[in-house]
């Protein structure tokens, strides 16, 4: 600090004042006012708060009007992350890997398309992919070839994993260009020893590429679980509040709308809303935790060992 | 597989390769072409031939084929309020982007140039709002901004959008304030330059990647549903997103109007995209790689 012998150096101040205030009023204060919120209960709309300790989360676990809910919409809601794990994170590799070859002529090109839908908003991904599938123009779409579309997001067996695709569909171009930027940084020195030594190119994917940018997975992996455990946009334009047909594709992102700023008749509820939130942090928080402490701890060893 | 010495195969590779690329890339275009090209369509033609392109007027063409028409942006300029969600859009996107521009660079600029005590606890403490969504905050924010009497105006938007964007911004844009040789600060303050001017001196020195985080950041802005829809639902302060999804569910059934009004929304996002694609990409990358 060079100018401290002087005078009390007022510009560090003046240079960080408004960052941290705006950050602290309106993201730190209330993600902790949130938090406490969740520990109180009200009697009526606005009415004075009354300390009930863990009973609103209690409630949520085994209140027969709140746990079908609860229990409805995790379980969803990791089928929804398992989807994105399963079919968008493998297809963002493959496409990544293919890209990061050298002598993929228009690499630049394919890029800026397939990221394309990602710079759209759900809205309009919701109601693109809403109207394709749609009993009236979707099946004029599909009849040209002869196939009767059945009424996807209106059957709770398909509106949910067929959401999740279209969730794929619309971020895939994230994780693909994590993956590209990472497998574009490996030294070709390293690729071309493995090819003398006589590995093919699926062994030196599997054994070179694949080690060296297993912190991308990583990476790709937390941003997945925290997008998918707050995921509620393209639920709410295609389905509505209520998660229909039959709450099938109620995430925990949804149920947390409907319960602090309430539906149709049902009023809402804000300390409820706020234990929906604190158990949507917790486990949040769980899986960022997991991964610090486990990948990125095994990673650094590793790296140490090497 | 010892192919890498026989051209033959070498080729049929990269043939193959160019094969899945183009195929991924027409799954990821095609629904969004079809939305846009059926928009200038009249609405018999849009379900007799959906994949066909609008039929124009011209000599030749019998009156019945001509299937081009404009109905649907008709009803959305009469019916909607467009033009107004536009504005509010991009009043709260460069609002945002302004504030996250100036708090950004001058905290970046504290903590990559000054040695106080509680620098590196300051840093973190910025830093873990990369990690947790701001929505869980909601309840809280909503009881906030209706004590500030902030509620259904864009101040209550742009608010918000700047703390969440803050964290990411602070944390990458000090890494690039860091690599500003230390020379050509300590020979301006030997010209007796103060410190703002010295801070006022680095940001051109760190444009690009100032610009990867504004891009990155202005994409979620202008396409986000969930504050809009608590914070300023009101129909003078509401935003395109908002505003489409709302008028998308109000006319469902009038097909013409409702791909007029999808390829009227993502236009704009698409033209932004083509002219932003290098910073945005740049910083993704940046940002999730540190």
């Amino acid at each position: 600090m060079r100018s401290s012998q002087k005078a009390f150096p007022w510009h560090i101040i003046v240079f960080l004042a408004p960052a941290v205030i705006i950050y602290t009023l309106f993201m730190i204060y209330p993600l902790i006012d949130s938090l406490r919120l969740s520990l109180y209960t009200m009697e009526t709309q606005g009415g004075a708060e009354i300390f009930v300790g863990l009973q609103n989360y209690h409630r949520l676990f085994t209140d027969d009007n709140w746990q079908p809910r609860v229990t409805g919409a995790l379980i969803n809601t990791f089928e929804f992350f398992a989807i994105h794990m399963l079919v968008q994170n493998p297809l963002a590799l493959l496409l990544a890997t293919l890209l990061a070859s050298r002598f993929i002529a228009l690499r630049s090109v394919y890029r800026t398309l397939i990221f394309l839908p990602s710079v759209l908003s759900v809205v309009l991904i919701g109601f693109i992919w809403q109207l394709i599938l749609s009993p009236i123009f979707g099946r004029a779409l599909f009849a040209v070839f002869d196939i009767r579309l059945p009424p996807l997001l209106g059957q709770p067996e398909t509106a949910l994993p067929v959401l999740g695709l279209v969730s794929v569909w619309q971020w895939v171009g994230v994780p693909m260009m994590l993956f590209l930027a990472a497998l574009i940084s490996i030294p070709d020195e390293l690729i071309e020893a493995a090819r003398v030594d006589g590995a093919t190119a699926w062994s030196v994917f599997w054994r070179v590429k694949l080690p060296l940018i297993m912190p991308t997975v990583g990476i790709v992996t937390v941003l997945t679980f925290v997008g998918n455990f707050n995921a509620f946009d393209l639920i709410y334009t295609t389905q509505g509040a209520l998660a229909a047909p039959d709450y099938s594709t109620d995430l925990l992102g949804t149920l947390f709308y409907r319960t602090f700023f309430g539906f149709q008749l049902q009023l809402g509820n804000p300390t409820m809303g706020a234990a929906v939130a604190g158990v949507m942090f917790m486990i949040i928080l769980a899986g960022v935790l997991l991964y610090l402490f486990t990948w990125q701890r095994r990673l650094l060893r590793n790296t140490v060992e090497m | 597989m010892v192919s890498r010495t026989q051209p033959f195969s070498k080729t049929a590779q990269l043939a193959l390769a160019h094969i899945a690329l183009i195929l991924y890339t027409l799954i990821a275009l095609f629904p969004v072409f079809l939305v846009v090209m059926n928009s200038f369509k009249e609405r018999n033609a849009i379900f007799r031939t959906p994949y066909d392109l609008p039929v124009f007027a011209a000599q030749g063409v019998a009156e019945d084929d001509v299937t081009f028409s404009l109905v649907g942006y008709e009803t959305v300029f009469e019916r909607g309020n467009f033009p107004n969600y536009f504005l509010n859009s991009v009043i709260v996107t460069v609002g945002a982007l302004g504030v996250v521009f100036f708090a950004g660079t001058m905290a970046a600029f504290a903590l990559s140039e000054y040695q106080f005590s509680g620098n590196t606890l300051l840093g973190l403490y910025l830093a873990v709002g990369i990690m947790v969504p701001i929505r869980l905050g909601t309840v809280s924010i909503l009881r906030l901004v209706v004590n500030l009497n902030l509620n259904d105006t864009l101040w209550a938007l742009i608010l918000v959008y700047a703390a969440s964007g803050l964290p990411l911004a602070v944390f990458v844009l000090s890494q690039f304030m860091r690599q500003v040789p230390r020379d050509l600060k300590d020979a301006a303050r030997v010209d007796g330059a103060s410190e703002y001017r010295i801070y006022w001196m680095t940001i051109p020195l760190i444009r690009p990647a100032i610009g990867s985080v504004m891009v990155f950041n202005m994409i979620p802005i202008w396409n986000d549903l969930w504050f809009p829809l608590i914070l300023a639902p009101g129909e003078a302060s509401k935003t395109v997103t908002l505003g489409a999804q709302q008028f998308l569910g109000q006319f469902a059934n009038d097909y013409n109007a409702v791909l007029a009004a999808l390829s009227l929304s993502a236009l704009p996002v698409i033209v932004l995209y083509i002219l932003f694609s290098r910073q945005l990409i740049r910083g993704l990358t940046s940002g999730a790689v540190k």
